[in-house]
């Protein structure tokens, strides 16, 4: 187990360390920031001045080294556009996308395997065969698109919920500032909650339903019906439990996927996240943030990737064993 | 079972027309595929029957901006879905977007297919380091959400159609790879493959003309899904104004653009490109679905 562990922390190092510098490279082999940097009609002084101040005149392999070791101290630049460290800005949104992918992750968990496990458990009825269609509908739906009709219902026709912003929030443990504790904030959450639930609520929903049609037809499903255990029973304990295995292990391997979706949530509630940060400085071409971003956004992926991976092989005894013997 | 008693005995039963007639069993998916290919043929003919081009100034009349659905011009034209603010007949947009929508996602998705098999093929047909680093590759490739990797590679790239396309094809060769890999591996096992060996046939052709046709089935399915995702990311990425430029707009950009005029009222410049998108994607999704059920060996009678 120590073996597999230390091995499997070592891949997630390489597969960081790979990460980073290919998005140096991109980021900053392409495009010159200096050109948006300074007035257009900045003199030549002005414009090397700008480019000495920000490192670029130097060698590439010296900027990735620079880069490099700047980066294991948590250092990823200023901002070329804040003139602040862009990690700090970076950190300062995180919240805010956390806290909705959190709840986004916490609403299609729940309603996907509930809503999954009716379509798997009836398939044939009409609430199954409704669910199903439903979810068909949910993933073809792209997400942006999705969350204008949100808008447009709820905001501009009905008139019910704020179409974007975030609310007010109220600072916990000293400085993180969430929303979903006042009530202006949690108006402000619920149309961006819906929109990321959506796409993933339909996957998860499209699993669910597959796993009980398989755990349904087991030995120990029809034991426990022959030894008269109430369906009840048998639904929550023998059935969900079993399904809930795979269910759990995509769920969090999808956290990834969702913190990075929420960059089109971001955009088009106009939530105050790194996602939206991100676009904004892809449009200004402001690499550091950019990096951080990414360096960020890689880290968290695969730390949840390791996570996942490890828990899976604790709890799932067939895993367990196959990795030991092998 | 009834299949025996329709089945002309002396046609011969083809697997492909053993599969055509099982999808046709459901009507749902039938609607779906005849719903795509309205919509297919819509794009083919579409600049010959709407009644602008709407990227030809000429043709526009900025009296018309922002006309809702149904209106009629000064001319006397009707705009059946509205105008832009520019005066753009919004059915006349929505058919020139169409285009380079499914261009855009049709082209990735026969490249990344192409790289992808071929990717996949090589690691299963020689195994060993080959096939060590081909799936590390892939591994790492799909540990990341795809559309971080896309807005990665078009942050870098900047906007254009090429640059779409380089994207979502690197974002999607590794699904078909790991597909036809895992697939072309049980196949690569069995009889038929030892003896080709033993025939003397090249390995070209063992490859191509007897391992890759029956690694196909849940190529066909993955293709079919893949499709309806690129349309999706290609028209996400324009929306975050890092797709497609301005000069050749698809449905993506379409809504964009309309969804300035959203809070204000004029809900049709973002709405019906939508609907557009939403129509093609779910009738491809759905004939994906049936595909599956019918391609799924576990669940044939």
């Amino acid at each position: 187990m120590l073996v597999y562990l230390i091995r499997r922390l070592g891949q997630s190092l390489l597969v960081v360390v790979v990460m980073a510098t290919l998005v140096f490279l991109g980021v900053y082999a392409i495009g010159n920031p200096v050109d948006i940097l300074v007035a257009p009609d900045a003199g030549a002084a002005e414009i090397a001045r700008v480019t000495e101040r920000l490192g670029l005149d130097k060698p590439m392999w010296q900027q990735f080294l620079t880069f490099a070791g700047n980066a294991l101290q948590g250092d990823l630049g200023d901002s070329f556009v804040y003139g602040r460290p862009a990690l700090e800005i970076i950190l300062e949104r995180m919240p805010a996308t956390l806290e909705l992918t959190f709840v986004a992750l916490v609403l299609s968990t729940g309603l996907g395997v509930s809503l999954g496990l009716v379509a798997g458990l009836w398939p044939e009825s009409v609430a199954g065969r409704t669910i199903m269609a439903g979810s068909i509908l949910g993933f073809s739906l792209p997400s942006f698109w999705q969350g204008m009709l949100l808008i447009m219902v709820f905001s501009v026709m009905l008139g019910w919920l704020p179409a974007g912003g975030r609310g007010d929030t109220v600072e916990i443990f000293g400085g993180l500032r969430v929303s979903f504790l006042t009530w202006d904030g949690l108006v402000h959450m619920i149309l961006p909650a819906i929109n990321l639930t959506i796409f993933k609520m339909s996957l998860v929903i499209r699993l669910a339903r597959a796993t009980t049609r398989e755990v349904v037809p087991q030995d120990y499903v029809k034991f426990a019906r022959a030894k008269g255990v109430s369906r009840l029973r048998i639904t929550f304990v023998h059935v969900l439990k079993n399904m809930m295995i795979p269910v759990v292990t995509i769920v969090g391997l999808e956290l990834g996927s969702m913190i990075a979706f929420a960059v089109v949530t971001e955009t088009v509630f106009s939530w105050p996240g790194m996602g939206k940060l991100l676009i904004d400085s892809i449009n200004l071409l402001d690499r550091p943030l950019i990096v951080a971003y990414l360096m960020m956004t890689v880290l968290i992926i695969v730390t949840i990737n390791l996570v996942v991976d490890v828990i899976y092989t604790l709890l799932d005894p067939r895993v367990r064993l196959a990795g030991t013997s092998a | 079972m009834s299949d025996l008693t329709t089945t002309a005995p002396r046609r011969k039963d083809t697997p492909l027309r053993r599969l055509a007639r099982q999808f046709l069993e459901d009507r749902i998916a039938v609607a779906a595929l005849a719903v795509f290919l309205a919509v297919a043929l819509f794009t083919l003919l579409g600049p010959f029957i709407v009644p602008q081009n709407p990227y030809d100034l000429a043709q526009l009349d900025f009296m018309d901006g922002g006309l809702p659905p149904g209106s009629q011009s000064f001319s006397g034209m009707t705009y059946w879905l509205g105008t832009d603010t520019q005066g753009r007949d919004m059915l006349s947009a929505i058919a020139y977007g169409l285009r380079i929508s499914l261009a855009v996602s049709f082209t990735s998705l026969i490249l990344a297919l192409i790289i992808g098999v071929a990717a996949g093929l090589a690691a299963a047909y020689f195994g060993g380091r080959i096939d060590t680093l081909i799936m590390r590759v892939v591994d790492i490739q799909l540990s990341f959400p795809s559309i971080l990797i896309a807005l990665i590679l078009l942050a870098l790239f900047g906007r254009g159609i090429d640059k779409v396309i380089l994207a979502i094809v690197i974002v999607q060769w590794a699904d078909f790879a790991r597909t036809v890999r895992s697939s072309a591996i049980v196949e690569r096992r069995k009889e038929y493959i030892e003896a080709a060996h033993c025939l003397g046939l090249s390995r070209q052709r063992t490859m191509f003309r007897h391992l890759l046709p029956n690694s196909l089935p849940p190529l066909i399915v993955l293709a079919t899904v893949k499709i309806a995702s690129a349309i999706s990311l290609e028209a996400t990425l324009s929306f975050l104004g890092a797709g497609v430029p301005i000069t050749q707009p698809s449905l993506g950009l379409l809504i964009a653009n309309g969804y300035d005029f959203l809070l204000s009222g004029r809900y049709w410049i973002a709405i019906f490109p939508g609907v557009a998108l939403l129509i093609t994607i779910v009738a491809i999704n759905l004939v994906g679905d049936r595909l599956r059920d019918v391609l799924n060996p576990r669940l044939q009678k």
